[in-house]
C-alpha cells in the first residue's frame, strides 16, 4: 500500500507500531504533491520544511512513547486558515504576501495534538464561489477528470485529499463550500453545527454561516479529525460552550430504528438521474440496514438561495472593509491621496466574484434598502430554521442529494453567476438553519464522476450522522475507489 | 426674543476599564505608537472581538444613574465607514437596542424651576484609533496611524433635544460630568478627550412646534467651548434666517481659536452606515437580577449626598452643594466628620483653606497632602484652646508643607495657646504703662482704642495669647 493511500487511523497505526515514520510519511506525501500538483493545482503554499521539521519532532514524541491519533500525520489546511509566520492568502491577490502574527484555532488544536503542517490550500477567493475557478492562483482541477471542477470554495482541500495529496484537510463552509466538493471528489466532509468549532483565526466571509470542519478518505477519519478540533473557544463569542462528545465511541451504533427523513423539496424535477439513482440506492441500503424512512417538508428552500446571497453578501461587503491597503495586504503602488489609494488597492486586489458580493452587501444594508432586503432575508433565514426544527420533530436525520449534478466542466458555469449560486441549492439551507450536514460518497455517474449524499443532523448531532455514514461506508465501497491519477 | 434655540447633546464618555472593550489590550494613555494592540484591536483577519464585561457593567451604573431602564437584550451593531484610523472598516456600536434608554436628569439654573432634560438612550461602543501627521516615529515625514486608542471603550449618551439655551446645556453637561466621574467609571478628562460633546442646535420662531434644521457641532471639549460653539451657532443660525437665507443639515467643525463653527460635511456628504447586527458577537442578555445587583452596588449619587449632608448634618444648602461637587471632596468631607463631629466646622475648613491650597498647587481632593483626620486633629486643638483659630492657620500651611501632624508642629514651633491670666495680665500692665494717653482716651469714653490694645497683646504675645481672656483682662483693667 502506498503511504499516500492510507487514512489516519491506518498511518496512525504504522506510526504507533514504528513500522514507519512521520519523517518518511510526509516525505512521501510531500513527492506525491510535487508529482501531481501540475495537474491538479490543489495547493497554494507547500510547506515542506515546516512540515519536515514538525514530522521529525513527532517522531521524538512518538519515541517518547506520545502516539496520540493525530501525532506525525500530515495535514493540509485550507489557505483560509490563519498560519503564524507561514503566508495565508485567502485565495486573493490582496492577500498575496501576507504573512499572519498568530493561528486559528482550529489550526493549533490540531498542531498541538502533533498534526504536521504539509502547506495551504487552494480555495475559491475569500470563500466565494462553488468551483475553485475564482482563487487568484489559478483553478484547482478535478482529481477524477481534471478538466471538470473539484467544486468549492474548499476545492483545494477536497481535490488533496481525493488525489491523495494529504491524508486529511480542514475546509470551510458557508453554503456548502466543504461539502459540495466533498461529493464532487468523492470524499468525506463535514459541515458541523454553527458554534461547535472555533472560527477565531479563520478569515471571515459570512460570519453568521462559516463553519470549520473535515474532509477525509472515510468516516472514521472525519470522526477523529472533527473531534480534535470541536469545542468551545473563549476567543469566539458565537461558540458554544458545550461538551464534545467522543465521535468515534458511537461510530458503529448502526442506525436500526433510526427514523431519516427525506425532504420533498430536496428531490424536485430537474434532478440529475443518475443523481436520484444514487439516492435511490442509498435509500434502499439504508432500509436493509434497519432504518425508518419518513417524508418530510422544509417548505421555504425555494427562498434559501436568495436568502443566503443577501445575508452572506451583506456580511462579507463588511467582514471585507478591513482589507483597505492601510495596515497589511496590497496596496496599490501609486496612488493621489487617501480615497485613491482605497479604490485602486481594493480594485486591484480583489477579483470580480469578490467585488460583485461586495456591491450586492453594500447595497442591501443601505439606507432605504435594508429592510426590504437585509431584514426581510433575515425574517425569510427564522422560517427556514424554523422548517427545520419542524421536521426534526419527526426525525433522527435527512437524506439529500449535495448537489443536483455531478462536478461540471472548467468554465461551464464560470459566466453565468447565477447558475453557479444554483449549483449550493441542497447546502443552503443547512447553514441558514445553523444546524450540522455529512457529505459522503454514495455512488458514480456512468462517466466514473462521484456522486455524494448529504446526511443532515439535528443542531449539535454530529455523532448520528457521523454514525449513520460510518454504517453506510460498512455496507458499501463507495468510498474505498481512487481517482486515477 | 424672536428665536427659539433646541438644543440636544451626544456626550462620549470613555470608560475607565484596565482592558479594551472587545481585547485583553491596555488602556493605559500615552504609550508607545502601536505598542498596545493585539489581532482583535489591529483589525487583523480572522480575529473575533470579546465584550469585556466590565465595560458592561459601568454602562449599567451609568444608566440607573440617569434614571435610564436597562435593556433586557441589547445588540451589538457594525457602523460602516472607511478611514484609515478604524482598523476593521467598521465600528462595533450598538444601534437598535441600545442598554440604557428612557432616562433623565433634572437641572436646576439660578431662579429658575427645576427641569428634566430627557436622555435618549446610552450605548456601548468602541473608539478609533489616531492619525499622526509629520515626523514618524522611524524618522521619515508622512502620516502614520497609532491604533493604542483603537478599542477604547466609550459610552455615548444621547440627550433628547430638551435643552433651550446654552446655559441649560452647560447645566446638564455639567451634571452628567459629576456623575460619571462620581461613578468613577470616566476620568473626566476633558482636555485628553475622555469626556466629549456633539451639539446639535437648531432655532425655530417662539411658540413654534415643529423644531428647525439642525447643525451637528463637532469638537467642543471644554464646558466654556460648549457655551461659545452653541451661542455661535444660534446666532449664526438666526442671522442666516433673519437674511432670507435657510438652515441646512449639515456637520459643522468648531474653532477653539476664532469661536466660530465652520461646515464640515452637508447632508448629501454624509456617510451611510450600513448599520446592522454584528454577526460575531451574541445578544448581551442583562436579567433583572444584574440590574438588582447593580443598584445596590451604586454609590449614593450626588443628589442624594447633597440632601443627606442637608437634613443629616444641617449643613446650609450652598454648603451642601460645594461639597458634593465631586465624590472625592464629599467623601473627604465625610471622612472628617467623623473625625471630628462638627460638620459646619470641617466643611468650613474644606470650603476655605483646603479649597484654597487645591487651587493654589493645581491639585485634586485625592492628592490633598492633609488628610481629613489631620483637618479633624487640627480643629480639636482649636476646640481644646490649645491654639487659636489665627494660629491654626499656620499650623495648617505646615502641615499641608511638611505632612507632620498639628500637635508635633504646635509643640515644635511653641504656638500654644497662653491662657495663664498671670502672664497675660503682665503683658497688659506693661502696655498700659507704656500707652498711658491711650488708657486717658478709653477712660475718656473713646473705646475705639480697646482694638489697639488687643493688638498690642497679640503682638507681644506672638499671637498665642487666648483672644477671650485677653479680651476679659483688658476690659477690667482699662474700667480700672
Amino acid at each position: 500500500m502506498n503511504i499516500f493511500d492510507m487514512t489516519i487511523h491506518e498511518l496512525h497505526g504504522a506510526l504507533k507500531a514504528r513500522t514507519l515514520s512521520s519523517v518518511e510519511a510526509t516525505t512521501a506525501l510531500l513527492t506525491r504533491i510535487t508529482a501531481v500538483e501540475p495537474q491538479i493545482g490543489s495547493f497554494i503554499t507547500v510547506t515542506a520544511e515546516v512540515a519536515l521539521a514538525a514530522a521529525a519532532a513527532a517522531d521524538r514524541r512518538i519515541a517518547a512513547g506520545e502516539c496520540d491519533l493525530l501525532t506525525g500525520i500530515p495535514l493540509a489546511i485550507k489557505d483560509i486558515f490563519l498560519t503564524e509566520g507561514i503566508r495565508t492568502t485567502c485565495g486573493s491577490r490582496i492577500l498575496d504576501s501576507f504573512i499572519p502574527p498568530y493561528s486559528a484555532t482550529s489550526w493549533e488544536k490540531l498542531r498541538e495534538r502533533g498534526a504536521v503542517l504539509l502547506g495551504k490550500l487552494n480555495q475559491d477567493e475569500f470563500a466565494m464561489g462553488s468551483s475553485n475557478e475564482s482563487s487568484a492562483f489559478g483553478p484547482t482541477r478535478n482529481p477524477w477528470d481534471v478538466t471538470r471542477i473539484p467544486g468549492g470554495s474548499s476545492g483545494g482541500s477536497a481535490a488533496a485529499v481525493a488525489a491523495r495529496q494529504a491524508i486529511a484537510t480542514l475546509g470551510t463552509d458557508t453554503g456548502g463550500s466543504i461539502r459540495q466538493p466533498a461529493s464532487h471528489c468523492g470524499c468525506v466532509g463535514l459541515k458541523p453545527t454553527y458554534g461547535r468549532v472555533s472560527r477565531y483565526g479563520v478569515i471571515a466571509y459570512a460570519s453568521s454561516l462559516d463553519q470549520v470542519g473535515p474532509l477525509t478518505r472515510d468516516v472514521t477519519d472525519c470522526a477523529a479529525m472533527m473531534g480534535a478540533v470541536a469545542g468551545y473557544d473563549a476567543k469566539d463569542s458565537t461558540s458554544v460552550d458545550t461538551p464534545v462528545p467522543d465521535y468515534c465511541a458511537t461510530l458503529k451504533d448502526g442506525v436500526r430504528g433510526l427514523k431519516i427523513g427525506l425532504p420533498k423539496e430536496y428531490f424536485i424535477a430537474g434532478l440529475d438521474a443518475e443523481v436520484q439513482k444514487t439516492m435511490d440506492e442509498a435509500i434502499e441500503t439504508y432500509r436493509r440496514l434497519g432504518a425508518e424512512f419518513v417524508d418530510v417538508s422544509l417548505p421555504h428552500t425555494e427562498y434559501a438561495v436568495a436568502t443566503y446571497y443577501l445575508i452572506a453578501a451583506a456580511e462579507a461587503s463588511s467582514n471585507l472593509a478591513r482589507y483597505d491597503g492601510v495596515r497589511f495586504g496590497h496596496r496599490a503602488a501609486a496612488a493621489d491621496g487617501l480615497l485613491d489609494m482605497y479604490t485602486k488597492s481594493r480594485s486591484e486586489g480583489f477579483g470580480s466574484e469578490v467585488k460583485r458580493r461586495i456591491m450586492i452587501g453594500t447595497y442591501a444594508l443601505s439606507s432605504g434598502y435594508y429592510d426590504a432586503y437585509y431584514v426581510k432575508a433575515q425574517k425569510v433565514r427564522t422560517l427556514i430554521m424554523n422548517d427545520f426544527i419542524s421536521a426534526f420533530a419527526d426525525v433522527d436525520l435527512m437524506l439529500t442529494p449535495v448537489a443536483a449534478t455531478p462536478a461540471f466542466k472548467i468554465g461551464e458555469k464560470a459566466d453565468d453567476p447565477l447558475l453557479m449560486y444554483l449549483s449550493d441549492l441542497f447546502t443552503i439551507p443547512v447553514n441558514l438553519a445553523g444546524t450540522c450536514a455529512l457529505s459522503l460518497p454514495a455512488g458514480f455517474s456512468a462517466t466514473g464522476l462521484p456522486i455524494g449524499m448529504q446526511l443532515i443532523g439535528k443542531p449539535f448531532g454530529e455523532a448520528t450522522i457521523l454514525r449513520a455514514g460510518y454504517a453506510f461506508e460498512q455496507a458499501t465501497e463507495w468510498h474505498q475507489r481512487k481517482a486515477e491519477i | 426674543m424672536k428665536y427659539q434655540p433646541v438644543i440636544g447633546l451626544e456626550v462620549h464618555v470613555q470608560l475607565l476599564t484596565d482592558t479594551k472593550i472587545f481585547c485583553g489590550c491596555s488602556t493605559t494613555f500615552g504609550a508607545e505608537p502601536n505598542s498596545q494592540t493585539c489581532p482583535v484591536c489591529l483589525g487583523l483577519p480572522g480575529a473575533l472581538p470579546v465584550l469585556n464585561k466590565k465595560v458592561v457593567e459601568f454602562a449599567i451604573k451609568a444608566g440607573l444613574a440617569t434614571n435610564c431602564s436597562i435593556t433586557p437584550r441589547s445588540i451589538f451593531a457594525r457602523k460602516n465607514y472607511f478611514y484609515p484610523d478604524l482598523p476593521k472598516g467598521y465600528q462595533i456600536s450598538q444601534f437598535e437596542e441600545p442598554i440604557c434608554q428612557h432616562g433623565w436628569l433634572d437641572i436646576q439654573l439660578e431662579g429658575e424651576a427645576l427641569k428634566r432634560i430627557g436622555i435618549t438612550r446610552i450605548h456601548m461602543e468602541e473608539d478609533a484609533g489616531k492619525l499622526v501627521h509629520g515626523e514618524l516615529s522611524g524618522g521619515n515625514d508622512g502620516s502614520g496611524v497609532d491604533l493604542n486608542r483603537a478599542c477604547t471603550p466609550l459610552l455615548e449618551v444621547v440627550s433628547e433635544p430638551d435643552l433651550r439655551s446654552s446655559d441649560e446645556a452647560v447645566t446638564y453637561l455639567k451634571q452628567l460630568h459629576q456623575i460619571v466621574t462620581w461613578l468613577g467609571i470616566c476620568d473626566g478628562n476633558m482636555e485628553e478627550g475622555s469626556f466629549r460633546c456633539d451639539a446639535n442646535v437648531s432655532v425655530m420662531p417662539v411658540g413654534a412646534e415643529k423644531y428647525g434644521t439642525r447643525a451637528e457641532i463637532k469638537n467642543v471639549n471644554s464646558f466654556k467651548f460648549v457655551k461659545q460653539a452653541i451661542e455661535y451657532e444660534i446666532q449664526r443660525q438666526i442671522d442666516l434666517i433673519e437674511d432670507g437665507g435657510t438652515v441646512v443639515q449639515e456637520t459643522r467643525l468648531y474653532d477653539p481659536n476664532s469661536g466660530k463653527t465652520r461646515s464640515m460635511r452637508s447632508k448629501e456628504e454624509a456617510h451611510d452606515y450600513r448599520y446592522f447586527p454584528d454577526p460575531d458577537l451574541v445578544p448581551l442578555v442583562i436579567g433583572p437580577e444584574w440590574v438588582e445587583r447593580s443598584r445596590r452596588e451604586l454609590p449614593e449619587l450626588p443628589e442624594q449626598r447633597q440632601q443627606r449632608f442637608i437634613v443629616e448634618l444641617g449643613l446650609p444648602p450652598y454648603d451642601a452643594e460645594v461639597l458634593t461637587a465631586s465624590r472625592g471632596l464629599a467623601d473627604y468631607f465625610e471622612a472628617g466628620v467623623a473625625a471630628h463631629g462638627n460638620a459646619k466646622a470641617v466643611g468650613n475648613w474644606i470650603m476655605g483653606e483646603i479649597t484654597r491650597g487645591l487651587n493654589d498647587n493645581g491639585l485634586v481632593i485625592e492628592a490633598c497632602p492633609v488628610t481629613p483626620v489631620q483637618l479633624a486633629e487640627l480643629l480639636k486643638l482649636i476646640d481644646l484652646g490649645t491654639i487659636s483659630g489665627k494660629i491654626a492657620k499656620t499650623v495648617f500651611d505646615e502641615m499641608w508643607r511638611s505632612g507632620k501632624s498639628p500637635e508635633l508642629i504646635v509643640a515644635e514651633q511653641g504656638l500654644v495657646q497662653v491662657s495663664d491670666t498671670g502672664a497675660i495680665e503682665a503683658i497688659i500692665d506693661e502696655i498700659m504703662a507704656a500707652n498711658a494717653g491711650q488708657v486717658a482716651e478709653y477712660r475718656g469714653g473713646k473705646e475705639k482704642v480697646f482694638g489697639f490694645f488687643v493688638g498690642q497683646v497679640m503682638k507681644a504675645s506672638k499671637g498665642k495669647a487666648n483672644p477671650a481672656v485677653v479680651n476679659d483682662l483688658l476690659l477690667s483693667k482699662l474700667r480700672g
